[in-house]
């Protein structure tokens, strides 16, 4: 029932999370932060099971840190996706899996941005854009229309616009909050549409 | 009496030394000679052969300079089959990481990796250190090009240029001399090398059954680490101008 977007712009990443913790038919919480900064140019956007996820983001969000105070560099994104990647495949085939769907939004000094999709079977794509859950039923085909790369941020914003209008107007959960994340050289901000 | 104290090789002399691990170091100064030397375009290494037999089959297979992984050749010297352990121990360690990460390991944390071990071995157990110093020639995207060195304490630093083994600070002070820092291609820092290695075997002319040479550069698609067939590095030394002209099977043990 959740909602978790991504796409990656000329020289940005971006991501979108809904605000709402939902368990049966109720809802529990409004602003939840469904997101964690791995490292100052990786972003990690989560969703599924509510304990599994955060649980198993911090879990990584801590070893990035880690691994950056360690080596005095910090992971790329590709890197940190990877890792994520590897621990959620080592935890499937456990007695302890987590299931937690996510995308890594990162930028590169060299590579500049990108996103990565990861779904609670760790699988792991490089991707322009993507959605997880039930949103991806109505974003994907709108992000596939209105999608070019190269896009600024202004552009970007109005895709991720059309995606929520669709979403507000057709989806029968109510979302009525979301957090917009930007990625850039800058490191991460939150940002208004 | 110093039995008492070198007996265990990870106890403290009185005067709060290490001494299997300084004796260690000193086992390494009687090895083969290893020089590295960083340029704009990469880093060469060179190392020489200390077993030179005319009967010893001469295999294409180097004795002295590994390949760790994609992006790094290191060079050894000291005890060899302590060496192959360590070597392997390299290799295993970086496709870890690469099974973790997805990406080669950087230079430091390779070179850290392999003194971590090191160094366990001058703190616990009743087992002898590792006889090995190591000269890394590694290449990662935070730092370029890099040329680690490290010893049997497990200490490690990055230099410009180094040498380790037989005559190192004689190796040393002439590098010191005749390092440029800025502009030095990598045909100098080949030419570098191989007068170094003449003058520290104390010889005019060389061939590829006393030298080993790799180098790591830039190619087209990425790094690229090379280390040298007895057939090119006997070319290389025509080019210098230090080949023997004899016959290497008429050659004097």
């Amino acid at each position: 029932m959740e909602c978790l977007l991504g796409l990656v712009g000329k020289d940005f990443a971006i991501t979108v999370t809904d605000t709402s913790v939902i368990r049966s038919i109720t809802v529990l919480k409004h602003n939840e932060n469904k997101s964690r900064e791995l490292n100052p140019h990786t972003l990690l956007a989560f969703c599924g099971e509510p304990g599994d996820t955060i649980n198993f983001a911090e879990f990584i969000q801590k070893n990035i840190k880690l691994y950056g105070i360690r080596n005095n560099v910090e992971l790329s994104p590709h890197a940190a996706a990877n890792f994520t990647r590897r621990e959620l495949a080592q935890a499937l085939r456990s007695r302890s899996s987590y299931q937690t769907n996510m995308l890594v939004a990162g930028y590169d000094a060299q590579k500049g941005p990108s996103l990565f999709w990861i779904d609670y079977l760790a699988a792991l794509v490089e991707v322009p854009f993507a959605a997880h859950g039930y949103c991806a039923y109505y974003c994907l085909s709108i992000m596939d229309r209105y999608y070019r790369k190269d896009m600024d941020l202004e552009e970007a914003k109005d895709v991720i616009r059309k995606c929520i209008d669709e979403l507000q107007h057709r989806f029968i959960i109510n979302l009525p909050r979301f957090v917009i994340q930007v990625v850039d050289k800058d490191g991460i901000r939150e940002i208004q549409l | 009496m110093s039995r008492r104290y070198d007996s265990r090789t990870t106890i403290f002399s009185p005067e709060g030394r290490l001494y299997q691990v300084e004796y260690a170091m000193e086992a390494i100064s009687h090895a083969g000679t290893v020089i590295g030397i960083q340029s704009n375009e990469g880093i060469v290494l060179a190392a020489e052969r200390k077993v030179t037999s005319k009967l010893l089959e001469q295999d294409s297979s180097t004795e002295k300079l590994y390949t760790i992984h994609n992006n790094m050749v290191a060079g050894v010297a000291g005890i060899t089959s302590d060496a192959n352990y360590l070597v392997e121990y390299a290799r295993t360690q970086a496709q870890q990481y690469y099974f973790s990460y997805g990406e080669e390991i950087p230079a430091e944390p390779m070179v850290q990796r392999l003194c971590d071990l090191k160094q366990s071995y001058t703190q616990y157990g009743g087992l002898r250190p590792f006889g090995v110093s190591f000269l890394y020639a590694g290449y990662d995207e935070h730092h370029g090009f890099q040329l680690y060195h490290s010893d049997p304490s497990g200490n490690y630093a990055g230099w410009k240029a180094n040498c380790i083994g037989a005559n190192h600070s004689k190796a040393q002070s002439i590098l010191k001399q005749e390092y440029k820092e800025e502009g030095l291609s990598l045909h100098e820092a080949t030419a570098l090398v191989v007068k170094i290695m003449t003058k520290l075997m104390d010889t005019a002319t060389l061939t590829s059954d006393k030298l080993e040479f790799a180098t790591l550069t830039r190619g087209g698609e990425g790094i690229v680490h090379h280390i040298y067939t007895p057939e090119e590095i006997n070319q290389l030394l025509k080019e210098q101008g230090v080949l023997a002209e004899t016959d290497p099977d008429q050659m004097e043990d």
